[in-house]
């Protein structure tokens, strides 16, 4: 029994979680402490901040010694890591670009970080999960804290409506994932993915029971991935959200979703991989579609951005299916560019609502340009980048993606991406267009100056962006070697 | 020839029917106090449930957590909304239509599957697995699964921001 | 000693069904040999003898709703205890550490609603609203804005 306890090294691979464990307790705790603020609370802003840059420390530390921890639970690998760090910049990101938002609406307190720290230990967790129990808790945390935070304005409806709509919906889908896990434990007898792994691969499990187990996991992550035909609560949840919430929701717990994605279809399931690869292929399309087309009809920025957000998860779900390390690979490296990228455009979307969220129209974008260069540049370079133009993260994303797909021999799926790809462009590019040509609208001309911290924020997601594509070849290469998944 | 059901499958039976019929009841009954009690029919007979299964455990577990402080918690919001009777809602056709059948289409596809592929399971016996006590779990999570055990507290504390941030508009 | 889980839970099943028995009884007897008496008064809610008044469907605060969420999360907490406790001499020190880093983190979520003031139901809003300030709390604001400014 002496062999179960945890030894040191476990410790340290699980380091980043606690970090962000105590740092989001203390800040609980801090906040009935540190009295009314009358809404704004810069100490314990930088807390949480210092507190994400740990965990950030903690988790490219644990990388020094990889291997597994906690009885097999979690796996501390390049993969791992990889997403780690991804949702812990996602949200030191978060921070800077809330902190407008929050003193304005006059909600800056110790419960917003502290929820935002555990929701990111949730993800850590989900990044490192080797096993399906540590797996669905990592998942709950983060889901559980996500919808509190997307409910957070509690006098706004549409906060309110935003949060029922995402708990409800996502516990139904949280429902499907479990059913799928227990029969998954009941064929097999584990719940370690290698376990599970060895045991499909030497035979003997019932096949069609196998699939209708992973149909059913299907159905749970792809809600939690916003991949149709799940996609229906993602406009809604994101629309009514805060803004600076709908911008980590559609980076931090989605990266961290298909990381659970890819781990457990590529090492769990990787045998059956021709069975499932046609459903992916059809999901895949599907949301291209879905999101594409419905974003070009949306006049509400937010909504807008939450259709493109279901269209690039589309996008991510081309490399999924392709099932090779150059699309896992493709996928760590495009989730990664589109979580900056689309941090910032929220950010800037925030700014623009001004208090209340009142101008959420792309009208109110309307001369952003003449008034405020800053917000209509970096807000440029994040659509740019969502268009997938050279130059910026989103066109090597893109680039690797349909590279991998055509490895794999998917040419039609590749074609159609592509197509879709053209059809994003225009409304990424009305956007864009009325920043720059149109007479400056009511909103703009009452926007006041945005906060250094604002302005940081958004010049580190343009400048992640851009170095990411013009120099793509670092992050290209490690996410190629930790994509071998075992 | 249909084989004899012995006592522990008559068991089964009895409660699994049991289950359905409360469960139907929840979702039926105008009253949401009706529906309440409906409910706690489910649960109980589930407690039984994981009782012939073995998972002693889980089963007084599932009194106290669900039957006890989650009807309450459940009583509490019917007050709370104080609801009274459902108003009849507005007849939706399209979620008759696609709900109803969809429902009924995975439940087939589900016991369609089991029957073929699980033909000769062996039923429900009683006491044939006795590791579901409190010793066994607790072994178990504590040594074996005691990253999750340690990482549910967090889920719990979680859940303690949660209800004060969104209740708290109303206590202020 | 009971050698099965059937002979063990026995004893339980003879226990519900005598309950089931009991309240049935009593519920068929008052239906069998009560007087059935149907009068305004008599279909009245009983309220210790006094006439009622009001309705008795009265909204609830939501602080019942909170300290039920409450309930279930200390709950969870306490189903916890159980099997640890069974198995404490097994583990020793070790089940005492791991339930310590639990028991603390809820602990932790015990501090903040009680520093929250969820637990605090004597603070009604309108005396909150309208008490005029006291000297000592003048004093002591002025004391703060003080040390504020230093």
């Amino acid at each position: 029994m002496n062999s179960l306890f945890p030894t040191s090294a476990d410790f340290i691979r699980f380091a980043p979680e606690i970090v962000l464990t105590v740092v989001g307790t203390l800040l609980m705790l801090l906040e009935p402490l540190t009295g009314d603020g009358k809404g704004e609370k810069p100490q314990l802003r930088w807390l949480a901040i210092a507190g994400l840059a740990l965990a950030m420390a903690a988790a490219i530390f644990a990388y020094g010694d990889p291997g597994p921890a906690f009885n097999g639970m979690l796996l501390v690998d390049g993969f791992g890591t990889f997403f780690s760090v991804l949702v812990i910049g996602t949200g030191l990101l978060t921070v800077f670009c809330a902190q407008d938002y929050l003193i304005r609406e006059k909600q800056e307190n110790g419960e917003f970080y502290a929820l935002l720290l555990f929701s990111i230990a949730g993800q850590c967790i989900m990044a490192t999960a080797n096993e399906l129990i540590i797996l669905f808790i990592g998942l709950e945390i983060s889901s559980i804290s996500s919808y509190i935070l997307a409910g957070f304005l509690r006098e706004d409806r549409r906060s309110n409506e935003s949060a029922l709509k995402y708990f409800l919906l996502g516990s139904f889908a949280t429902g499907f994932l479990l059913y799928g896990v227990a029969w998954i434990y009941g064929l097999t007898g584990s719940t370690n993915l290698a376990t599970i792994q060895a045991t499909l691969a030497a035979g003997g499990v019932n096949p069609r029971l196998l699939a209708l187990s992973a149909a059913l996991m299907f159905v749970g992550f792809a809600f939690k991935v916003s991949a149709a035909p799940f996609q229906v609560w993602a406009p809604d949840v994101y629309q009514g959200a805060p803004s600076p919430v709908s911008a980590f929701l559609s980076a931090g717990p989605k990266a961290a979703a298909f990381a659970i994605f890819l781990r457990v279809f590529t090492t769990a399931f990787g045998s059956m991989a021709d069975r499932w690869a046609p459903v992916f292929w059809g999901s895949a399309l599907l949301t291209m579609i879905v999101g594409n087309f419905a974003a070009l009809r949306q006049d509400n920025i937010k909504r807008m951005l939450a259709y493109s957000s279901i269209a690039h998860a589309g996008y991510v779900m081309v490399a999924v299916t392709s099932h090779s390390t150059v699309g896992t690979a493709a996928a760590m490296f495009y989730l990664a560019s589109y979580a900056f990228v689309n941090v910032g455009a929220f950010a800037v979307v925030s700014y623009v609502a001004a208090k209340g969220e009142k101008h959420v129209g792309i009208g109110d974008f309307a001369g952003l340009a003449a008034r405020q260069p800053l917000a209509a540049l970096v807000m440029t370079i994040f659509f740019t980048s969502l268009i997938g133009v050279p130059l910026t993260a989103g066109f090597f994303g893109k680039f690797y993606i349909f590279k991998a797909a055509l490895d794999a021999g998917m040419v039609w799926l590749t074609v159609l991406g592509l197509l879709n790809s053209a059809v994003a462009a225009y409304y990424y590019l009305r956007v864009i267009v009325v920043m720059y040509t149109h007479e400056p609208s009511v909103a703009v001309n009452e926007l006041e100056p945005a906060s250094s911290g604002l302005q940081f924020g958004w010049v580190a997601a343009a400048a992640a962006t851009l170095a990411l594509g013009i120099f793509p070849s670092a992050l290209l290469e490690f996410a190629s070697r930790a994509a071998i998944l075992r | 020839m249909i084989p004899m059901p012995n006592l522990d499958v008559l068991g089964f039976l009895v409660l699994a029917t049991f289950a359905v019929l409360c469960g139907l009841s929840v979702i039926l009954q105008k009253h949401a106090v009706a529906s309440a009690l409906s409910l706690v029919g489910v649960m109980g007979s589930l407690a039984v449930l994981y009782l012939m299964l073995g998972a002693e455990f889980l089963a007084a577990v599932q009194m106290i957590v669900y039957a006890g402080a989650i009807m309450v918690l459940f009583v509490f919001v019917i007050m709370l909304l104080n609801s009274g009777s459902e108003r009849p809602a507005k007849a939706r056709y399209f979620a008759y239509l696609v709900g109803i059948p969809s429902l009924l289409a995975f439940l087939g596809v589900i016991s369609f599957f089991i029957l073929k592929e699980l033909p000769n399971t062996s039923s429900v016996q009683f006491g044939a697995f006795t590791q579901g006590g409190p010793a066994p779990v607790g072994r178990l999570l504590f040594t074996q699964y005691l990253l999750p055990f340690e990482v549910t507290s967090l889920l719990v504390l979680i859940a303690i921001i949660g209800a004060m941030v969104l209740a708290k508009k109303e206590i202020d | 000693m009971p050698e099965s889980l059937a002979q063990q839970y026995f004893p339980l099943l003879v226990q519900i069904l005598l309950a089931v028995l009991v309240a049935g009884g009593m519920v068929a007897a008052g239906l069998l040999i009560g007087k059935k008496v149907k009068n305004r008064v008599k279909e009245m809610p009983y309220e210790c003898g006094m006439t009622p008044t009001g309705n008795a469907r009265e909204r609830f605060s939501v602080k019942f709703y909170l300290v039920g969420m409450l309930f279930i999360l200390f709950d969870i907490e306490a189903v916890f205890l159980f099997p640890w406790a069974v198995v404490f001499r097994e583990l020793k020190l070790f089940a005492w550490f791991e339930m310590v880093t639990f028991v603390v983190l809820i602990l932790a979520g015990f501090f903040y609603i009680w520093k929250k003031g969820a637990l605090d139901w004597t603070q009604t809003e309108t005396s909150k609203a309208h008490k005029p300030p006291t000297a000592l709390d003048l004093m002591l604001s002025d004391e703060l804005e003080v040390a504020g400014r230093r």
